[in-house]
């Protein structure tokens, strides 16, 4: 709406425009003063951390020695060294493939899956898959981290014992599927509540008159149920792209390892900064991933804008 | 096209209860055929198990010469509009018109040629490249009926078309339908709720109550001999007078002092004391102030305009009636005065069956 559409005659624009802008009537200063705690709150929890990342990651800070105590500025030395280190490419690789396999292919596909399947049946079958997809959303990382560590383990891992391969290391011969395979199982339960309530929405009646006309079920899909839920599969694959690409919970179960085979961006990060102790670079590199974040979110913000319009 | 024959047709919902209770109808090629009943009657039941939307719980369905009972939806032959219209939102209108032939792998010239001429037909030139957010009610209305008749199908079915028109358009469009109905010769199965637009439209009517067909027959049928006091009451704009009385010396006793006689052709079915319903609707009604044979006497409560007519409450010994007084001879409120039935015009049912007597 703008305030044209709204006002009747043009006289009338210039002091309803006013009231508009300042519906409580308190003046700039006294609102100020309302708002300023929340202001406060945001700066010294958000902000200033961000702030602080930044000017971290171009200092040589260290967790010990030297320069722990009195870092120096060294400008954008980390970002060079981050971006020539092949390690670092190969996290970022490691991160990609993980992001698309177990958040977007694995989570949107399966939840979606999921939320069609379980559409149509009513009744305690549709609570328990709920309440079973549901529970390892729910469940505590760490908690869920151990479950499959005792699923894949090993000597006595139930998946060994399930499938009679005793001895099998599955947390060293396909770590990254394993890991991948993990994130789907504690994710997809957001996109499967999430297309759930997309598809009760989709009106019964569009679905209805594909029917008469003889759609098959996937000409459906592609004909009514996709286009009418197009918003919510965007946002789903924001959300989920974030997620996964911020998770550090794969760490629970791999520890980056075997030979950095697992080691995602997140993981890189701890890596170097903590058990490496180069905590500059560390927030260097958390800088680079936060950019890649806002990238993520721009492309999104761009797409479902270009769609509202089109 | 195809004519519709549906035998003992029963639906049950789970949970036991039937939306559509041994229902056998027959509707017959290029017929204007309306399911008319109150909220909840199971109109929509029937109407979507013709159309395949609701599986048939038992008995048999036949359209044309081809037994559909357990037929898929898209392969009876048969376009359905919805109340809500459900046109895709996402589609313009070109494309909304085309669906059905794009699922038929129709070429997509051809689907867009054929849907510019039927989109002609139903006026909406100048309006295919919109999206059906832009268009308003009628037109989209208009749309929905463009898609259904876009394959040329054997049976349209519409669910309440026109309910969600204003008074005005309602009645416009319901000339289009008609028209449109005749032009194409489609056997149409409509629902509604609104017996005005029945009678208007349909070549018969079919008065539903509680999932069971109370009678089928052309509007004048049901209109003039309701097979039961249901039917008496549900059709007609002003509902029938429904009076309870009992059979008294070869008349109607109403109450103790009032009696009327027997309509036409009733004598040799009703016995002496027999409890029945006497109707006679409004129209048929006339208010007079002199006193005259076969006249009844009542005292006027209530006095509404209808326009080129009155409506007026009267009381007869404690039973409220209606009548329609053409305007400029309107009672007032409390005149005493007679009411004199169009004797070939009443009715008489039998009050414990409700069934029309004679
Ligand atoms: N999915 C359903 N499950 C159970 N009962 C249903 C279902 N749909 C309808 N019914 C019941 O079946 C009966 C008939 O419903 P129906 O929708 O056919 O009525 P209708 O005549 O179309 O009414 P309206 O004029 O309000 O649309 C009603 O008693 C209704 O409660
Ligand atoms: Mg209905």
């Amino acid at each position: 709406m703008t305030a044209s559409t709204t006002t009747p005659a043009g006289s009338l624009t210039a002091p309803r425009r006013r009231r508009a802008d300042d519906v409580a009537g308190l003046g700039t200063a006294r609102a100020g003063i309302f708002v300023a705690p929340a202001l406060t709150l945001i700066g010294l929890f958000l902000l200033f951390p961000a702030v602080w990342t930044i000017w971290l990651g171009m200092t040589d800070y260290r967790l010990t020695g030297l320069q722990a105590a009195s870092p120096e500025f060294v400008g954008l030395d980390n970002y060079v060294e981050a971006l020539t280190d092949p390690s670092f490419w190969n996290s970022l690789w490691l991160t990609l493939v993980f992001v698309v396999a177990s958040g977007i292919v694995g989570q949107t596909l399966i939840g979606f899956a999921l939320a069609w399947s379980v559409r149509n049946i009513h009744g305690w079958v549709k609570a328990l898959i709920e309440g079973l997809v549901l529970a390892a959303w729910v469940i505590p990382a760490s908690v869920a981290s151990f479950l499959w560590l005792v699923l894949m383990d090993r000597r006595s891992g139930t998946l060994n014992g399930l499938l009679g391969t005793d001895g099998y290391a599955w947390l060293i011969e396909h770590p990254m599927e394993a890991i991948i395979l993990f994130n789907i199982w504690v994710g997809t339960a957001f996109s499967m509540q999430l297309f759930s309530s997309a598809l009760s929405a989709v009106p019964p009646s569009q679905i209805e008159s594909a029917k008469m006309v003889g759609a098959s079920g996937w000409q459906q899909l592609r004909d009514v149920i996709i286009p009418n839920i197009k918003g919510h599969i965007l946002t789903n694959t924001l959300l989920i792209t974030l997620w996964t690409f911020n998770t550090f919970t794969p760490y629970l179960v791999t520890a980056g390892g075997p030979n950095g085979k697992t080691e995602i961006l997140s993981v890189y990060i701890y890596e170097t900064a903590i058990p490496g102790g180069q905590l500059g670079l560390g927030a260097a590199i958390s800088l680079i991933m936060l950019l890649i974040n806002l990238v993520i979110a721009l492309a999104y913000i761009r797409v479902s804008r270009g769609r509202k319009k089109g | 096209m195809a004519g519709i024959n549906a035998t003992r047709l029963v639906k049950e919902y789970p949970g036991g209860v039937r939306g559509v209770d041994e229902v056998d109808v027959e509707i017959n090629d290029g017929e204007f055929f309306a399911l008319l009943g109150p909220s909840g009657c199971g109109k929509t039941t029937l109407l979507r198990s013709i159309a395949g939307l609701e599986a048939i719980s038992s008995g048999q369905l036949v359209i044309g010469d081809r037994d559909v009972t357990d037929a898929e939806p898209g392969a009876r032959g048969v376009a359905m509009v919805f109340q809500d219209y459900a046109l895709f939102p996402h589609m313009d209108v070109a494309d909304n018109i085309a669906y059905p032939l794009r699922i038929k792998r129709v070429k997509r010239d051809d689907r867009r040629a054929t849907a510019e001429k039927v989109a002609d037909g139903l006026s909406l030139q100048g309006l295919i490249e919109r999206r059906p957010g832009q268009l308003s009610g009628g037109q989209q209305q208009r749309v929905a009926l463009a898609r259904a008749v876009a394959t040329r199908p054997d049976v349209l079915l519409l669910d309440e078309p026109l309910s969600n028109l204003d008074a005005r358009l309602r009645l416009e469009a319901r000339t289009f339908l008609k028209e449109l109905q005749r032009d194409l010769g489609v056997t149409t199965v409509f629902v509604t709720h609104d017996q005005a637009e029945a009678l208007a439209l349909a070549d018969r009517i079919a008065v539903m109550k509680a999932g069971k067909l109370q009678q089928i027959g052309s509007p004048r049928e049901v209109f003039q001999r309701p097979n039961n006091t249901f039917v008496a009451g549900f059709i007609g704009s002003n509902p029938m007078n429904l009076v309870p009385a009992t059979v008294s010396a070869g008349a109607i006793a109403i109450g103790d002092a009032v009696s009327t006689t027997l309509p036409p052709g009733t004598e040799d079915h009703v016995r002496e004391g027999q409890s029945v319903v006497w109707g006679v609707r409004p129209e048929y009604l006339r208010w007079t102030t002199a006193d005259e044979p076969g006249a009844i006497a009542a005292e006027v409560s209530v006095v509404e305009n209808l326009g080129a007519s009155v409506l007026i409450a009267v009381h007869v010994d404690g039973h409220k009636l209606q009548v329609v007084v053409p305007e400029d001879h309107e009672p007032a409120p409390g005149d005493r005065g007679y009411l004199v039935p169009t004797g070939s015009k009443t009715l008489l049912f039998d009050a414990e069956s409700t069934e029309r007597i004679g």
